[in-house]
């Protein structure tokens, strides 16, 4: 008896987590392409509800009542796996982001290897819609992604290396807390430049949507993808760039930190900072979607192998021996 | 009780789609089974308490090394095939190599699990002085890069030379590639790149290219 109250209580506990992420995604996603049309000088998704805040929602019934089409030659079993794989991974990430010191609903040891095992694993959603569907464009995308997202790991990796250099510990409130004195975005920036750009490339955001790239793939991996499946890649691919922006905060802009740690900025609590920065980050996601044109495939590629994998290599070797000159190496 | 629950569940997981990686007549699905063998074999190092290796198995295995298996598959489209390797006459003739290789490595791994139930005390001389608080990836650091650096050095150069050998048996010089070459492009001045002609009309000019 006991342990099914436990198991009830866990539950609620992730209900109260996975419910406000879902809704947010929503809620981004007209934010998203509301900074689009201001940036364009358009008014952007402004009729459903106040400000068009409901937009979503709306397009999310619609994709409900829709038919789910599944293509007769496709492999049905991967077909229908590919969006629920997507979706799954990317909420089950948010378990461990911590909301302030105490509010995390796993608090593992291995935090940061975690997140970024669930996001290499992204991939996967894409690579089996793109085969499942068993057409030209979906494969060309599901392929064109796996080569790109397995690139950007790499430096995304050894990014969070240059971090976990600076704190001595893998569990991501260790990270934040040891961010008290100072944001590793001040000393690391460089890495952060490089974070932001390989995030882009990860969660295949403009300007490396090539997956998806509508001008010579129609829609990537999506293209035989409709109804609630097709919302789900979407929903899920939000969910990614958010959680991309809340590991982005936690490594770089010292997660539920307060900013200014003086008393009025005290008294608001830790979620709210983090959900700030989160917000502030994605803005700057939306921005360069407005902005950047797409990259070609060999640009993209080099980008990542040639200048970032290189570039964040020797800033490792940089601060590792920054830090073991000036012995500040973080030792336990 | 839940722990002997959930041990079951990913152990008969794990060798379920083992089989299936060998039994499934196509090749992409031999694949998927074997990154779901992957993955339920690193919930089996977490559940030892090995939460490291458990997320570098997923990290290095299922992020990356299954990533490039499925990507080959995939570009070889071998996925039609029917999978006739029992039947044909020219592959059966590596079941014995397989049945050798299998046994061997079956017996050394009853030797050591024997090992490890019949003389624990020699287990015990191996296992470092770490203390109950230190997590496994500091006493994982602690054993690979100070106890054991030499050996991991070496293993990591045998790597990078087998990276290059592989790199030099596949690379080949093509010819006729056009390519960008950024500092050119950058470097281009006006004076060679346009050219102001007086063009009389009814009369073309011809221009080098």
């Amino acid at each position: 008896m006991e342990y099914l109250n436990t198991i009830f209580q866990e539950i609620y506990k992730i209900l109260f987590l996975l419910v406000p992420v879902l809704v947010s995604v929503a809620m981004i996603v007209w934010l998203d392409r509301r900074v689009w049309a201001f940036v364009q000088k358009r008014q952007g998704p402004n009729v459903v509800g106040p400000f068009g805040l409901l937009q979503s929602l709306a397009d999310a019934l619609k994709y409900i009542f829709k038919e789910i089409i599944i293509p007769a030659s496709s492999n049905k079993v991967i077909f229908i796996l590919a969006p629920i794989v997507t979706m799954t991974l990317a909420l089950i990430s948010w378990a461990v982001i911590p909301f302030s010191e105490t509010q995390v609903l796993a608090n593992i040891n291995v935090g940061i290897l975690y997140l970024f095992a669930v996001s290499s694993l992204g991939v996967y959603g894409i690579i089996m819609g793109g085969w499942a569907s068993n057409s030209k464009y979906p494969f060309l995308g599901a392929i064109r992604s796996a080569a790109q997202m397995v690139s950007y790991e790499v430096s995304i990796g050894i990014i969070i290396i240059n971090v976990l250099l600076c704190v001595g510990s893998l569990n991501l409130n260790d990270i934040v807390l040891a961010q008290q004195n100072i944001w590793f975005v001040i000393p690391l920036f460089p890495m952060f430049v490089i974070f932001f750009i390989s995030a882009l490339a990860e969660t295949n955001r403009p300007p490396f949507d090539l997956p998806e790239a509508e001008a010579e793939l129609v829609a990537g991996y999506q293209t035989e993808y409709s109804g609630m499946m097709y919302a789900m890649f979407w929903l899920g691919e939000y969910a990614n760039i958010l959680l991309m922006c809340a590991m982005g905060s936690i490594l770089f802009l010292g997660g539920w930190l307060s900013p200014i740690d003086l008393y009025p900025f005290n008294l608001i609590p830790g979620a709210f900072w983090l959900i700030f920065k989160i917000i502030f980050l994605f803005i700057l996601f939306a921005l360069v979607k407005a902005i950047v044109p797409r990259y070609r495939y060999d640009q993209l590629m080099r980008l990542g192998w040639k200048i970032f994998l290189p570039l964040s290599l020797t800033w490792v070797v940089l601060t590792a021996s920054f830090l073991f000159y000036f012995n500040l190496l973080p030792v336990n | 009780m839940a722990h002997a629950i959930f041990f079951y569940i990913f152990s008969s997981i794990a060798i379920i789609s083992a089989i299936m990686v060998t039994v499934s007549k196509n090749t992409v699905h031999s694949v998927f089974f074997l990154i779901l063998d992957f993955i339920s074999i690193s919930c089996l190092f977490i559940m030892i308490g090995a939460e490291f290796l458990g997320m570098i198995m997923l990290i290095v295995y299922v992020g990356a090394v299954a990533v490039l298996f499925l990507f080959v598959v995939m570009m070889l489209n071998v996925a039609q095939q029917k999978n006739q390797w029992f039947l044909s006459e020219e592959s059966s003739g590596h079941i014995p190599v397989g049945l050798i290789i299998s046994t061997i490595i079956f017996f050394e791994l009853i030797i050591v699990i024997g090992g490890w139930k019949y003389k624990p005390e020699l287990f015990d001389k191996i296992k470092t002085s770490s203390a109950e608080t230190v997590s496994n990836t500091h006493s994982l650091g602690q054993i690979l890069y100070t106890d054991y650096i030499h050996v991991f050095q070496i293993s990591g150069m045998i790597l990078l030379v087998a990276m290059i050998g592989a790199i030099v048996l596949t690379f080949r010089q093509r010819e006729g590639v056009k390519r960008q070459d950024y500092i050119k492009q950058i470097s281009r001045e006006r004076s060679e790149g346009v050219q102001v002609l007086d063009v009389q009309s009814n009369k073309g000019v011809s221009v080098d290219d």
